[in-house]
């Protein structure tokens, strides 16, 4: 009897969209805040706060994309042709941001036009991620082993409207960032406006809570049958926590409390997102073991994911320590 | 049908953008690191400013690589579904340990290499310089290990249509990988040393750098005395190889329509598909024989040997294997006029050979294209040879409208981005190494993993390390 590999594999998966929402998450929502802030300085410093970081931090995004590939080709097969336009518009607003990120700083560039790049792609390519999550908690219409539906289906109200929450939220992780990251104006200021983020993404789960149980039955009876309602009465509940504690947080002052709280609060709507799907890793009726590739593969790929993983891991955690701190005005980066 | 041809359009587009950034930064990264082994042994400071130099140009480049490589495996699910589903269940693992091994190896030692020549000892500063090149390799290993499978698959069974491994030991080691990882490999360290050479021979033309200049000539000749002649063997091999497993490519790559003894080999025709013969042809007798089979009276199959169905575009591989061929012919007259002066000591001083290496800088590129170009274009009509059609691969959801529209944005994009860098690249060559020891300062001040950005640590008219991170650009 062979191990099954299935559920670990999913752990390792999720834990590599989870790295990358919460890591890009916060670069991408600087990128954003961008448009409300148009000073130079600000901008130079919003910018020298994800610089020594931000490229690893979409490296999580090839390790997800690849690993989906790799190990559950089915999903990746029916998911990606159905999102082809938002995957389009996020690599694209990927591409533009990233190199904007340096051709802004480089010898007698236009710095206004890679400006706009940077805020504009970082814009694009959150929605973009937005409406794949929004399509992905719908399903995917699936004859034989291919997507049925068309290419533009991804335009449906849901969608558009995870797209827009994703877009406050990944604001809320960047302002909560630059709190911790900044001093004086403009840390002041990204108090301020993280609360309205905080309000914003708030509304957003909760329309996200009533729509999807209203609109899909078996989504409804995994949350609000007996015993799971006690079982997953948590995640809620301690959303609600997490999001006053972030709030005083803010009113408090404090630095680093608000951006773990952020995070907090991804992890738990992340949690409640596999609550609602699971088995299934293209809903509504693909699950992880229909998907899943050759055992043989499964097994060779795992040999070195479980002795690379932790040293990446290892890796990431040692790179943000020696960035720590806060980014000064006129002191380079560090 | 007209989605199946867009979105092979779409792919050749990102991948042909895509191939020129490893083409350049493989060779780059190992030329590097060799500067900095040089350096660490001989302590010549002349090396040490070219290295960093070397390094600014490197970083651009890999920041491209990277961000276009992200495009990459996102195609394989939106235009190419049906190929993942029936394939990656097979290489798809290969894939993935591309992105575990060798992104984790490049990410964990570019920064510092880019930042850390102060902040950590010397050797461990030219270790991983042997490390990025290492990672870069390895990269290499396993993405054209995929390749070759849809070459020359091996190791699977298949069910249903889909593909099930049986051995991964052979699904990685393929007949067709050893030759193509070699092959490809020297391509791409020739295609670097071309532009260093070039970039030597230009300084010298203006009378600047000339340390640093000679070092490049001289270094870069050495290797191409070797690496040129290497890799005409090799490719002559990995023709072999090819005529063994896909007779069909190499026939057309020949313009070869009937089958054979004694061939001649064709030097310049236009191939016609239908009516299954060659116009205007220039040929050599009894040529392609004995150097396709070593023997004058050998066998070649020609291009009738196979129903119209399967064979490849035969103009394509055709003309592309002769723009390979030919510049490979450049390469080598190139080199050796060049070794010849340089014995005579005039290799400094010809300004005629100096403007021909300035020429020829970029023609790897080129080579290394048009070489891609003959063995996928000559792949075809198969995605898995002789095992699934590239017609079988496309994601069936897709409309002609749609991917005319991805095509068009990947396309202005593309134009966009990667004219913008060749820009900031060709600025970077204007400037050229650093002078002195000025840039010491900088280095320290920045910080590690951050690709890009080491660009703007020798910037010219920035004489603090204040201005990096506020507003006191100067967009002179």
């Amino acid at each position: 009897m062979m191990l099954d590999l299935v559920p670990l594999w999913a752990a390792i998966l999720s834990l590599a969209v989870l790295m990358y929402v919460l890591l890009d998450g916060f670069d991408l929502g600087v990128g954003m805040l961008f448009f409300f802030r148009r000073h130079d300085e600000d901008r130079d410093l919003m910018v020298a706060t994800v610089a020594p970081v931000w490229d690893f931090n979409e490296t999580w995004l090839i390790l997800g994309g690849g690993g989906l590939l790799a190990v559950f080709p089915l999903a990746f097969a029916i998911i990606i042709p159905a999102v082809y336009f938002p995957i389009l518009l996020m690599l694209l607003g990927l591409l533009f941001r990233g190199v904007a990120f340096e051709f802004r700083d480089a010898p007698a560039a236009r710095k206004r036009l890679w400006n706009i790049a940077f805020a504009y792609g970082s814009l694009i390519a959150t929605f973009a991620q937005g409406v794949v999550l929004g399509n992905f908690i719908r399903g995917f219409p699936v004859v034989g082993r291919s997507y049925s539906g068309t290419s533009w289906d991804w335009i449906a109200p849901f969608p558009l409207l995870t797209g827009i929450g994703l877009m406050v939220g990944y604001c809320l992780l960047g302002a909560t960032w630059l709190v911790m990251k900044t001093e004086g104006e403009l840390q002041h200021w990204a108090r301020g406006i993280a609360r309205w983020f905080l309000l914003g993404l708030l509304a957003f789960i909760v329309m996200v809570s009533i729509w999807t149980p209203l609109a899909q039955a078996r989504i409804a009876e995994r949350w609000f049958s007996y015993p799971n309602l006690l079982l997953f009465s948590p995640v809620p509940l301690l959303t609600l926590a997490l999001a006053l504690l972030l709030w005083r947080s803010l009113k408090q002052g404090r630095d680093v409390l608000p951006f773990v709280c952020a995070m907090g609060l991804f992890f738990l709507a992340y949690t409640g997102l596999i609550i609602s799907l699971w088995p299934y890793v293209a809903p509504p009726s693909v699950t992880l073991w229909d998907a899943a590739t050759a055992p043989m593969s499964q097994q060779f790929l795992m040999v070195g994911t479980m002795f690379l993983l932790p040293v990446i891991l290892l890796y990431v955690f040692w790179s943000y320590w020696v960035f720590r701190g806060k980014v000064k005005a006129g002191v380079g980066y560090h | 049908m007209d989605a199946l041809l867009l979105s092979r359009v779409q792919f050749a587009w990102v991948i042909a953008f895509h191939i020129l950034l490893p083409a350049f930064t493989v060779g780059l990264a190992c030329y590097i690191a060799t500067l900095e082994v040089r350096w660490w042994i001989t302590k010549d400071d002349t090396v040490r400013r070219l290295s960093a130099y070397w390094i600014k140009i490197f970083a651009i480049s890999f920041g491209m690589g990277v961000v276009s490589g992200i495009v990459m495996p996102f195609q394989f699910g939106t235009n190419w579904s049906r190929f993942s589903d029936s394939a990656s269940t097979v290489i798809g693992s290969l894939l993935a340990y591309e992105v575990v091994t060798a992104f984790f190896l490049e990410a964990a030692f570019l920064g510092v290499l880019l930042f850390g020549r102060k902040l950590v000892p010397q050797w461990a500063h030219a270790m991983s310089a042997v490390m990025v090149a290492l990672g870069t390799l390895m990269s290499s290993f396993w993405i054209l290990a995929v390749n070759s499978w849809m070459h020359t698959p091996r190791g699977y069974q298949m069910v249903d249509g889909r593909f099930f491994p049986t051995s991964m030991f052979e699904i990685i080691f393929t007949p067709s990988f050893p030759y193509r990882l070699t092959h490809t490999v020297i391509a791409f360290v020739v295609t670097t040393a071309f532009v260093i050479l070039g970039v030597g021979a230009h300084y010298l033309r203006q009378n600047r750098f000339p340390g640093e200049s000679r070092i490049m000539m001289r270094m870069s000749l050495a290797f191409l005395g070797i690496m040129v002649p290497t890799q005409i063997l090799v490719g002559d091999l990995h023709g072999l190889n090819t005529l063994e497993h896909q007779p069909a490519k190499v026939a057309a790559m020949e313009g070869l329509w009937e089958t054979g003894r004694g061939v001649s080999a064709s030097v310049f025709a236009i191939p016609d598909e239908k009516a299954e013969k060659n116009h205007f042809e220039i040929a050599i007798p009894k040529l392609a024989s004995i150097y396709l089979t070593h023997d004058i009276d050998g066998e070649v199959k020609g291009l009738k040997e196979f129903s119209r169905e399967d064979r490849p575009p035969v103009a394509i591989v055709y003309f592309a294997f002769r723009i390979m061929v030919g510049i490979g012919m450049l390469m080598l007259l190139t080199v050796y006029t060049g070794l010849f002066l340089w014995k005579k000591g005039r290799l400094f001083t010809s300004r005629w050979y100096l403007r021909l290496c300035t020429m020829v800088a970029p023609v790897g590129f080129i080579a290394v294209l048009a070489g891609w170009t003959t063995t996928e274009v000559g792949r075809q009509p198969w995605v898995i040879y002789g095992l699934m059609r590239t017609s079988q691969g496309v994601t069936p959801s897709l409309t002609t409208l749609d991917v005319a529209i991805s095509l068009g944005a990947y396309m202005l994009s593309y134009l966009f981005i990667f004219g913008a860098g060749f820009v900031l690249l060709r600025r970077l060559v204007r400037i050229g190494p650093p002078v002195g020891n000025e840039d010491e300062t900088h280095e320290t001040q920045a910080h590690p993993k951050r690709p890009l950005s080491a660009v703007t640590e020798h910037d010219d008219t920035v004489t603090t390390p204040v201005a990096q991170g506020v507003g006191g650009r100067h967009d002179a």
